[in-house]
């Protein structure tokens, strides 16, 4: 027989699983989208089409498809878990983003742009230590 | 350019998270396995509030895509979460979910990075 606290254990390891799945998901895509559109050689335009063209290239359209697979992670996360955990707990993202920033892209980091990553990953720390959903019985 | 292009980014998120969580909350549990991402596809054709909130995700993954072109990712990704405390408050009055002092000083440490970012 299952107990209540272990459903409980079984949503909370599931919604975790889920959220590292976005985070990588959205890493990689980010890194991808974002080499590619600094490697196409046609210059920055309003014009929609500019960027519907640009996903014809390999590592453009790769990042946009990572990107689109993690927005539906995220609308999985959403059917689990609260707005308000799911958006701070993600953002343990923003660390991987500066840190693909700096090593992968030669972007350069001020200390000041450090510190802000890391009050955003202790702020985001804090609310995973919440309750996930606090609408619904469920954990 | 660089904030106007942000501050759309951000309002066409906040709509986009709002609407995505309240259908979400709404079709229950979801998993991400093959067929419960196709699930996940045929709930967005089927709910008018989750189409809504994908056209806004258009609106502002293209800002993004406009955003990293000439700023740096790190730069356009953190400066991004300014919409956190909007989504917070809108969560809270909206979607009437609990939020209790943990997360609401790890949501407003959240706001500080932000500022700290922006200010770089």
């Amino acid at each position: 027989m299952i107990v209540p606290t272990e459903i409980r254990r079984e949503s909370i390891t599931r919604t975790y699983a889920i959220v590292l799945m976005f985070i990588a998901l959205k890493a990689v895509g980010n890194f991808s989208l974002a080499w590619g559109m600094k490697h196409i050689s046609d210059p920055v335009s309003a014009n929609p089409l500019h960027y519907l063209r640009a996903m014809l290239d390999p590592a453009v359209g790769a990042g946009v498809a990572l990107l689109l697979l993690s927005l539906l992670t995220r609308m999985a996360l959403f059917s689990l878990a609260d707005l308000s955990f799911v958006l701070p707990v993600t953002a343990v993202g923003y660390i991987l983003a500066t840190l693909i920033g700096k090593y992968f892209l030669n972007e350069v980091v001020t200390p000041q742009r450090w510190l802000g990553t890391i009050l955003i990953s202790i702020g985001a720390a804090l609310v995973g230590s919440t309750t996930q959903s606090t609408t619904r019985g469920a954990p | 350019m660089k904030w106007l292009l942000l501050l759309l980014m951000i309002a066409a998120t906040i709509t986009s998270d709002v609407l995505q969580s309240y259908e979400m909350k709404r079709a229950g549990a979801q998993s991400v396995g093959a067929r419960g991402l196709l699930r996940i596809v045929k709930l967005i054709a089927a709910r008018r509030f989750l189409l809504l909130a994908v056209a806004c995700m258009a609106v502002s993954f293209f800002s993004f895509m406009a955003l990293v072109e000439t700023q740096p990712l790190s730069f356009a990704v953190p400066a991004s979460a300014a919409s956190f405390i909007f989504e917070t408050l809108l969560a809270k009055f909206v979607l009437k979910e609990y939020i209790g002092p943990r997360r609401a000083i790890g949501t407003v440490i959240v706001m500080f990075g932000v500022i700290l970012l922006g200010g770089s």
